[in-house]
């Protein structure tokens, strides 16, 4: 029981990263960095509940919010870069967050023992949940919690004006700047909200795993991240859950027999994903046709 | 009201736009013509802010907009259609409308939340108008894509509008369309003047500028080489020789205008 729990935590936890790259693709941009900001949630949100002993929920905010804040100052040079650029840019702001982190130390006594970041050792001992006695029926209804909150949000958001304006500036940058719409404002706030949602993501893995380090958050989490709506496509929040279920509970769990391979198929089965299908599992003609059938019409 | 001096943009050597002047009055239609590559879409990404000028100034409403961002001379006033139709495809045709409602007074009138997260009743009433306005009042929910091309030209025109601009800027608004749909469009026009836009018209279908312009400009070579009334212009030597001296027939331009 335990282990399908933890795969429903971590199913739950990635979601979050995915969507955290979902709101970025929207508006064009693919990011590589929704690993770095996943770290620096997962790491702030650690020091705030093991080394100020903080209760889990401001600890969780204040981590998403840490991550917020990086993600917005990325926003502004990201700007001038464009498509494979941006990845690489992406890619080195997430090699520098891990290395900080595998630098960083900072230990505390906590009676008999030292507690907190330990550089190449990692964080270990984050334990609020274990420590207040949590279940693990409570801790994975904690992390389906904020699921389900932020996809709620995302989707409102989706259908909502702001929604139209993300993709519009996705679909053509010109167009949009030339329709008024703000092209810094548009891509440094899709930016800040994906830094948060990838800092609650990162808050709820650390505090479900216990212990995080920096080999936690290479370039392939970064790529899982991206890949979940490159797969599930950007009609809909739903598709990058899709996504997140299909390779975590059916490629990784399923497909562990086959040891290091598993990682070569991972990346045949994107590429086969992206060629048959490059508007992911469900374009926006699918979709409106869906919304149709079902009678809740095509607007908002 | 739009004011433009010794505007110019070099491309390397090329010089697409060579000191032009130019003024359009308030609440006329202006028409900007010349044969391909004389530089009339590059006139028209300097005045929105797409290209940064070589050299020269661009003045709207006695405001200096050298150095504002598209999207600034947008709520400053002043929008545009785009010479090959560039719409969002894959929002719907409501869509498109919705987000272009940039207008500093629409953002005055709508209070943070209901501008970016909900939609009030006037503005789907608005909206609605200009479906109607553009003969797209049954399509709102259909993806712009799916729209066919002389649909996707009403929609783009109306997204422009949508910004409630005092400027408009028009890219060939006639290219590929059917003689009764040019009649169409030279309807849209004028209407839209009437509701007190001034309009910048660049066109080579010669019929609608001769049509519903009252100011001509005529641009060869990156260079003004007439400026008057349609009469005016269509006797104008330099002008006959500029069409015949191109290819006069892939244009279609010089039929009226020789
Ligand atoms: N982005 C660009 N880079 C390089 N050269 C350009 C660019 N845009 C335009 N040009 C050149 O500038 C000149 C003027 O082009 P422009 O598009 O303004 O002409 P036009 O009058 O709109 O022509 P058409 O009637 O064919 O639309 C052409 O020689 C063109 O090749
Ligand atoms: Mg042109």
């Amino acid at each position: 029981m335990s282990y399908y729990l933890g795969l429903l935590q971590l199913i739950g936890v990635h979601t979050l990263l995915g969507l955290s790259a979902y709101v970025l693709m929207l508006t064009g941009q693919l990011s590589l960095g929704q690993a770095g900001f996943f770290a620096i949630g997962a790491y702030s949100a650690g020091i705030l509940t093991v080394i100020f002993e903080l209760p889990i929920l401001p600890a969780l905010l204040a981590g998403a919010l840490i991550a917020a804040f990086f993600a917005f100052l990325v926003g502004f040079p990201a700007l001038r870069v464009k498509g494979l650029m941006l990845v690489v840019a992406t890619i080195a702001f997430s090699e520098f967050v891990r290395l900080f982190f595998f630098n960083l130390s900072w230990r505390v006594p906590r009676g008999d023992i030292h507690v907190g970041p330990d550089s190449t050792n990692g964080f270990r001992e984050i334990r609020y949940f274990v420590a207040n006695g949590w279940s693990a029926w409570e801790i994975t209804t904690f992390v389906w919690i904020f699921v389900i909150l932020v996809m709620a949000a995302l989707w409102w958001m989706d259908r909502s004006r702001a929604g139209a304006v993300l993709r519009a500036v996705g679909e053509d940058e010109l167009a949009a700047q030339s329709a008024g719409i703000n092209l810094t404002a548009v891509k440094v706030t899709a930016m800040t909200a994906g830094g948060f949602i990838a800092g609650i993501g990162g808050a709820l893995y650390a505090h479900t795993a216990t212990y995080v380090d920096h080999l936690t958050f290479t370039v392939l989490l970064a790529t899982f991240a991206i890949s979940y709506p490159i797969l599930g496509g950007l009609s809909s929040v739903f598709g990058t859950l899709v996504a997140v279920i299909f390779i975590q509970g059916v490629l990784v769990e399923g497909l562990r027999f086959l040891g290091d391979w598993r990682n070569i198929v991972f990346g045949l089965l994107i590429i086969a994903a992206m060629n048959l299908k490059p508007s992911g599992l469900f374009d926006a003609r699918t979709t409106l046709l869906l919304r149709r059938s079902v009678g809740l019409g095509g607007r908002e | 009201m739009l004011e433009l001096r010794g505007l110019s943009k070099h491309f390397g050597g090329v010089k697409a736009l060579d000191g032009l002047d130019l003024s359009v009055r308030e609440g006329e239609i202006f028409g900007l013509i010349g044969p391909n590559g004389s530089g009339k879409s590059t006139a028209i990404n300097l005045i929105c802010g797409v290209y940064a000028e070589s050299a020269g100034t661009v003045r709207f409403s006695g405001q200096v907009m050298n150095g504002k961002a598209p999207h600034e001379r947008l709520r400053a006033g002043i929008a545009r259609t785009f010479q090959n139709i560039r719409l969002f495809p894959n929002l719907t045709v409501w869509q498109n409308l919705w987000v272009a409602q940039n207008s500093p007074r629409d953002v005055a009138a709508q209070g943070f939340l209901s501008r970016w997260f909900g939609a009030t009743r006037r503005t789907r009433r608005e909206l609605a108008e200009l479906l109607e306005l553009a003969d797209l009042g049954h399509k709102g929910d259909e993806l712009a894509s799916n729209l066919a091309f002389g649909e996707q030209r009403r929609l783009e025109f109306a997204r422009a509008a949508a910004a409630r601009p005092r400027l408009l800027l028009l890219d060939e608004p006639a290219a590929g369309m059917s003689r009764q749909e040019i009649e169409d469009l030279g309807g849209r026009i004028r209407g839209l003047r009437d509701s007190g836009v001034t309009i910048l018209l660049v066109e080579h279908v010669m019929e609608l500028v001769m049509g519903v312009t009252e100011q001509i400009a005529v641009l060869n070579f990156g260079k003004k080489i007439a400026f008057g009334t349609p009469g005016e212009v269509q006797r104008n030597e330099a002008v006959q020789e500029a069409y015949l001296g191109t290819s006069a027939s892939d244009s279609g331009a010089a039929g009226e205008g020789a």
